[in-house]
């Protein structure tokens, strides 16, 4: 028992229980499976991971703030179909391959200003995250459908594309951009001023306050980091799918949602990390393929999912009971 | 100025405030559309609000308990297609009660895990949303399910039936809000769920059972939402395996908008209902207009948040939040 | 540098009103260097007003702050902070899962390019400020691992992150043990002795005593007055306190008590209270004294079945039951009235009505439906017994005073007509006014034949309403006296754990 508790790798897996699972599928599957345990397999997990890891890096940021963003499907498909749709406006057509440029940086940016309007809004009225954003998904995914008129764009240019057949070395570019996005919010969040900020903001709003931290503003960062994150995500799928559907990103707001609880960030907020998160959307993604790869339906992976999240919930509150020391209420 | 009349004519003005914006928006709709106000029309807007509408009578018992149902979506997928697969297989007869306790399981199984384990109900319920989803692929082999003989069978009455010129859907409707606002406002089941949902530690000094009553909510959730299927299943005469997609944040949408808070404790049946017809008022009022249909989603962005803010402004006396 | 002859902080005519009440009624006050300067005064006295207007959270509508002799203005903490002025919480508010050192400069992390956190300066520059409080862990220490009396050392250091003038410390003690009291202490005199002014607000004589070099009195929001601690005693600074002498009148009542109604034997919870027996008779009112943390609320939680006991019996009218939910125990005719009103007591939103009817409703019908008549019967008939102060019965019980409020969670209870009431902290943030009215009705309860037990924290309460005081420490009963043997001494030394013969 000394030994376990000395041993650091084990104490590392205490602290982050989500690996631990996340090396059993591994295991089991890499066993189980003929074709999980191979390179290029690992190269498309990381690049299935990377759609709804990208959001839920931002979804971490803002769970650890006391919120929660139920709008990002809706961004990430707004933000596809400006992607998609902006590089065959006239305008751009004599840009060659350029013409991928502006498209790309105002998808980005509307995924922003989507992030900053509903920041703003939680910021100045006071309502709650979860019903702003609640609104937020519904009137977005409108947006979506009005601006698209209920049709898909097809990318013309195959430049664009073919982007998602790029390769970094024995990385595809997709998964490098997942990954450098998770460095770069890891580092955010454990080193900068503003990462440190988000922990007290969520862990105790009014000492944060008291404290001088200018919360609202702070917040809507955070809103607006998720917003770009998504925004990312979807330009990115559109690239793996040469086009933008108007329902492009349904749903994942609860995958999202249900990697990040995975990976032990507190929907209360103050609490949580990105290796947690990653630890989270690996064990969905490789759950995903693995049982891909077993030809079972993909009907199961929802059940399965379903129930991992209500027995990590279970888990997590027989081992950290409260301390109210047997009150029954 | 205005903030300050507000919080002095007080409560008054912010709970009827969803009453205002409803006539407001019926009488713009109507000086805009002269079809808005038919008889037709009206009864047609409150026919295609039944479904939403039954679903969102439970999720208010629920949301007053304290809790969120974000399972009622999938749920509805999961009891539509199992009534309509089975309603060929051993007769709506059976097809119904079968469906009926199938989905009541569902809804224990939400209440258990919410209810005597203290889960939070917003991961349960995201879970269960999955795990019944998934449930439904696998029952339909992911395919969609229909009734043969669309014609020939009793079943039909439920979503395509009138009883003295009322639709059925309408009928069944304002039925069970009615019960339920009933059940909530005078009977002692309804004075429990409103405490536990307030102050769940002062319920349980006061001896108030309240596992066993948020249990119940859950139930009641579930019962609502195999009517719903009941409907469903009965107007289209088959199912798509997913066709329940999206409609627990639609049904919170009118919950929230009704004026119940999420915070459990408070919040009116009838409201929702009133909540439930504003919604589809909107879509029906855009849609004469000849605005897109997906328009709807837009103003509803617009009408959820300026509702609750202004009930939030109310309760803090100011309009904009203090925090810097 | 600071002038020793100029006040450090100096309040003027400092006057605050909230949407009906005056909070403050023209407040002098001032802080010389390296004093201690106590304020003091009853709940709702205005001390936390007082406080925050200090701090910088609420501004006076009249009156001026004076900071070595200027007039200033703050309308943050920041601000006040900026000033010198820094305020320790009651309530600890720092960040759980944040190191001590980010907690101690929370708000104003040292920054290298990019906005990164220089963690060096930070640690070092906490951990030199730790050192400085003699505190034995490091700053990089998460906070949630600390004890609660570290975190507030925690909450200290931070104060000492600025060249503070003057520290406010609201009641410091709530939380602590004697030997972290004593460290605490050591700080503000060390603090006292660099020449920071100390403003210490608390309701603890003794330790204000200790302290003090002044003591100011609040009461009813308007000062009362400056006295200076070495020539003042405790009876004047109660007698400005609370407008008159402290009242340590005993209960008198003639004693005529019928049978057993509660009695507990060996009732032991580890960790809570261990081997507790006791009993009480109808028409009598038992007395549990003891200081916070002592066992007296678990043993109420335990009989009104929110816990399980390891062990023991409790008998009810002299058959043993058992008890495993309040259902039971309302049953078997246990009342709890509970310690924390608003947490426990009540449904805040909820009308009064339906408040003191919620344990019954399911017994208050006429068919399927609540019974509104005999819902309004019972609230008419405990609205004029209590003499409760409520427009309506529809008001939602949030918005009554403190006092109103007890009566309606005591009205509540009563209409249960239980054979045993227990009340724990019955007067607790109650004025006055309404404190005497309790007691008094603790009393007719009890000639009225109910056994009563009250848990108190209190000596004047549990004096003035028991006939039977049961003194407890650390979990366990240390005596038990009748109320013509007590004795102030020998109960204070009970409930701190002195064993004194019964001779004595």
């Amino acid at each position: 028992m000394a030994y376990f508790y000395q041993n650091p790798a084990l104490r590392w897996l205490m602290r982050n229980p989500i690996w631990g699972f996340v090396l059993i599928v591994f295991i089991f599957f890499s066993l189980a499976s003929d074709h999980f345990f191979d390179a290029r397999n690992f190269q498309n997990i990381l690049v299935q991971t990377s759609t709804i890891g990208l959001i839920a890096l931002g979804m971490t940021l803002v769970m650890i703030n006391g919120n929660i963003d139920l709008s990002v499907g809706a961004t990430l498909a707004l933000a596809a179909a400006f992607a998609v749709d902006v590089q065959s406006w006239a305008m751009f057509t004599t840009w060659g391959n350029w013409q991928i440029l502006p498209a790309v940086c105002l998808a980005l940016l509307v995924g922003i200003a989507m992030g900053a309007i509903n920041g703003f809004i939680v910021w100045k009225t006071g309502v709650d995250a979860f019903i702003v954003t609640l609104g937020a998904m519904l009137g977005i995914r409108g947006l979506v459908f009005v601006y698209t008129g209920e049709q898909s764009f097809y990318a013309m240019n195959f430049a664009y594309s073919d982007f998602s057949a790029l390769s970094v070395g024995p990385l595809p570019v997709l998964a490098v951009i997942f990954l450098l996005c998770v460095l770069a919010v890891h580092w955010l969040l454990s080193r900068t001023v503003h990462g440190r900020n988000t922990y007290a903001v969520g862990g105790n709003r009014e000492a944060a306050v008291n404290a001088g931290i200018r919360v609202g503003p702070h917040m809507m960062i955070n809103f607006m980091i998720i917003g770009f994150l998504a925004a990312l995500s979807g330009v990115l799928l559109s690239t793996q799918m040469g086009a933008a559907t108007p329902n492009l990103g349904r749903d994942y707001e609860l995958w999202v949602i249900t990697a990040v609880v995975l990976g032990g960030t507190k929907l209360t907020g103050g609490k949580g990390d990105i290796i947690g998160t990653l630890g989270g959307v690996l064990a969905i993604g490789i759950l995903r393929n693995g049982m891909n790869l077993m030809q079972v339906p993909a009907f199961y992976v929802y059940v399965i999912l379903g129930s991992i999240l209500i027995a990590v919930l279970f888990l997590d509150k027989r081992f950290n009971a409260s301390t109210d020391g047997g009150l029954r209420l | 100025m205005l903030m300050t009349r507000l919080k002095a004519g007080g409560p008054a003005i912010a709970k009827q405030g969803i009453l205002v914006a409803f006539i407001v928006f019926m009488i713009a709709f109507s000086l805009m559309s002269d079809r808005f106000l038919s008889a037709d029309n009206i009864m047609s807007v409150f026919r295609q609000s039944a479904i939403i509408g039954v679903m969102a009578i439970g999720a208010t018992i629920v949301v007053i308990g304290g809790n969120l149902d974000l399972s009622v979506g999938s749920m509805l997928s999961f009891a539509t297609v199992l009534v309509v697969d089975l309603h060929d297989k051993i007769g709506p007869e059976l097809a119904i009660p079968v469906m009926v306790l199938a989905t009541l399981c569902l809804g224990a199984i939400n209440g258990f895990l919410i209810g005597i384990l203290r889960l939070n109900s917003l991961i349960v319920t995201l879970g269960m949303l999955s795990a019944i989803q998934g449930l439904v692929l696998i029952y339909s082999g992911g395919q969609n399910v229909d009734i043969v003989d669309q014609r020939g069978t009793w079943f039909a009455i439920f979503g395509r039936g009138a009883v003295f010129g009322i639709a059925t859907p309408i009928i069944i409707f304002g039925t069970l809000a009615l019960i339920f606002h009933i059940i909530m406002t005078t009977m002692p089941f309804g004075r429990r769920v409103h405490a536990v949902g307030g102050n769940p530690t002062a319920s349980v000094f006061s001896g108030i059972p309240r596992s066993r009553v948020v249990f119940m909510t859950y139930l009641i959730s579930a019962l609502c939402v195999a009517i719903a299927a009941i409907i469903l299943g009965s107007r289209v005469m088959g199912s798509q395996n997913n066709v329940g997609q999206g409609y627990e944040l639609q049904v919170l949408a009118a919950v929230i908008l009704g004026g119940t808070s999420l915070l459990g404790g408070s919040g009116s049946i009838l409201r929702t209902v009133l909540g439930v017809l504003m919604l589809a008022f909107i879509q029906n009022g855009l849609i004469l207009m000849g605005q897109p249909y997906y328009t709807q989603w837009l103003v509803t962005w617009v009408v959820i948040i300026v509702a609750v803010w202004l009930d939030v402004a109310a309760k803090r006396g100011r309009l904009f939040s203090p925090i810097a | 540098m600071n002038d020793p002859r100029e006040p450090a902080l100096r309040l003027q005519g400092i006057v605050k009103t909230f949407p009906g009440v005056r909070a403050l009624d023209g407040v002098d006050f001032e802080v010389m260097p390296g004093e201690v300067h106590a304020l003091l005064g009853e709940n709702g006295a205005g001390k936390s007003t007082l406080m925050k207007v200090l701090a910088g959270m609420y501004q006076p509508d009249e009156g001026q702050i004076i900071i070595a002799g200027q007039p200033v203005r703050m309308t943050t903490p920041i601000e006040a902070k900026a000033q010198g002025v820094v305020l320790i919480h009651q309530e600890l508010s720092l960040v759980p899962e944040m190191s001590a050192a980010e907690n101690i400069y929370l708000g104003e992390l040292p920054r290298r390019s990019l906005g990164r956190v220089d963690w060096k300066t930070l640690e070092e520059r906490s951990n030199a400020i730790l050192t400085r409080l003699k505190c034995k862990f490091r700053a990089e220490v998460t906070v949630a691992h600390l004890s609660i009396a570290n975190q507030q050392m925690v909450e200290i250091a931070r104060a000492l992150t600025v060249d503070a003038r003057v520290v406010v410390f609201d009641e410091p003690t709530a939380s602590l043990t004697d030997a972290e009291k004593v460290v605490l202490f050591d700080i503000i005199n060390d603090l006292k002795a660099q020449g920071v002014g100390i403003v210490y607000i608390s309701h603890r004589m003794d330790e204000i005593f200790t302290l003090s070099d002044r003591i100011t009195v609040l009461r009813d929001g308007a000062y009362r007055g400056t006295l200076t601690t070495a020539e003042t005693n405790e009876d004047e600074v109660t007698r400005l306190m609370i407008g008159r002498s402290l009242d340590l009148s005993r209960n008198e009542a003639p004693r005529d008590f019928g049978k057993t109604m509660l009695e507990v034997q060996k009732l032991t919870c580890p960790g809570l209270f261990e081997d507790v027996s006791f009993s009480v008779r109808a028409g009598e009112v038992v007395g549990f004294y003891g200081l916070v943390g002592a066992g007296r609320t678990e043993i109420a939680e335990t009989l009104f079945g929110l816990r399980v006991p390891d062990s023991g019996e409790i008998r009810i009218d002299g058959e043993p039951v058992a008890i495993s939910s309040p259902r039971d125990a309302i049953a078997h005719g246990i009342s709890l009235v509970p310690e924390n009103r608003k947490e426990q007591g009540l449904v805040l939103q909820m009308t009064c009505r339906d408040n003191m009817t919620l344990p019954q409703v399911q017994n208050l019908t006429t068919g399927p439906f609540v019974s509104q008549s005999a819902e309004l019967a019972i609230f008419d008939q405990y609205r004029d017994k209590l003499a409760i102060k409520t427009p309506s019965w529809r008001q939602s019980a949030g918005v009554l005073s403190g006092g109103n409020q007890q009566k309606i969670v005591i009205g509540k209870w009563l209409s249960m007509q239980p054979r045993v009431l227990i009340v724990d902290e019955p007067t607790r943030g109650i004025d006055v006014g309404s404190k005497s009215e309790i007691h008094q009705l603790l009393r007719d309860l009890a000639a009225q034949g109910y056994a009563v037990i009250v848990i108190s924290s209190e000596m004047p309460e549990v004096l003035r309403v028991s006939d039977r005081i049961v003194a407890m420490y650390h979990g366990r009963i240390m005596r038990e006296f009748t109320i013509d043997e007590v004795t102030e001494d020998s109960l204070v030394q009970a409930i701190s754990g002195i064993k004194t013969t019964e001779a004595a």
